[in-house]
């Protein structure tokens, strides 16, 4: 029988994995699907609430109305990380996020 | 007790965490971004398999389109060769353990967590359309406005800076 523990369970297990891509390595555009990976293990966990929390309607609608969101943030955070890593790209003639120490103290 | 929804549901986990692990594993970014659909299409599949086949769509539409065509456009403009061979960090194995402490943490607040459940009910598209043009329709507006001034500002950002240089 499907269950909420198990959406809940992948929603965890992709998390993490988004978490390791994040911060093991070093190419800018590798992190940014790691980042994308990681919204939609949050996204994994709203929807599996919404189906199967014991809420009232408009309360488990909610979690869909959420995660319209949550992807509508998302396509907006990912344009403005391409264009950043774009920007890098052609002032440092690379991508890989430890070369960007300029502010680094 | 094993379902047809059940066997479906570890397809597309099986699906969506082996793409998800060949986007953090691989050396080839192409490869990273071919592991990037899968998973999206997996998390697709989990979706339908909670009933909600409106946010379904959207994943394959928005993520598995436009998302995964603006990363290869990344790809494309700055130098693909550059790309082969990636490598990680020097810290990767203290990632691993972060990654694995907070998967531990997490599967163990789930596993003592207590949540008053049913059964897998469905949220319409005529609801979920109702619901957000009715009590969301000003945070619904806000975030288009978020979105348009965000890719005007992506559109900016990327423009050749030419009277400066």
């Amino acid at each position: 029988m499907i269950s909420l523990a198990h959406f809940q369970v992948l929603s965890a297990a992709l998390f993490a994995v988004g978490l390791y891509g994040v911060l093991a390595r070093r190419n800018a555009v590798i992190i940014l699907m790691s980042i994308e990976l990681m919204l939609n293990a949050v996204n994994v966990n709203l929807i599996g609430f919404a189906a199967f929390g014991d809420f009232a309607e408009a309360h488990r609608t909610l979690g869909q109305v959420l995660v319209v969101f949550v992807i509508t943030i998302a396509a907006a955070e990912l344009a403005l990380a391409v264009a950043i890593i774009l920007r890098l790209y052609r002032n440092r003639g690379s991508a890989n996020v430890d070369e960007v120490n300029l502010m680094k103290w | 007790m094993v379902t047809p929804s059940l066997v479906l549901f570890y397809l597309a986990g099986v699906l969506t965490l082996g793409g998800a692990l060949g986007v953090v594993m691989s050396r080839n970014i192409v490869y990273a971004s071919l592991g990037l659909i899968v998973a999206l299409l997996g998390v697709a599949g989990v979706f339908l398999l909670a009933f909600a086949e409106f946010l379904a769509l959207v994943q394959v539409f928005i993520y598995g389109g436009a998302i995964v065509i603006v990363i290869v456009f990344a790809l494309m403009l700055t130098r693909l060769e550059d790309f082969r061979g990636l490598s990680d960090h020097k810290q990767w194995p203290l990632a691993a353990l972060a990654a694995m402490a907070i998967f531990g943490v997490l599967a163990a607040a789930i596993a003592r967590t207590a949540v008053s459940t049913q059964e897998r009910a469905e949220v319409g598209f005529t609801v979920l359309g109702e619901r957000l043009f009715t009590d969301w329709a000003v945070p619904f507006e806000v975030v288009s406005l978020v979105l348009l001034v965000a890719l005007i500002g992506a559109v900016v950002m990327v423009r050749p800076t030419g009277d400066r240089n």
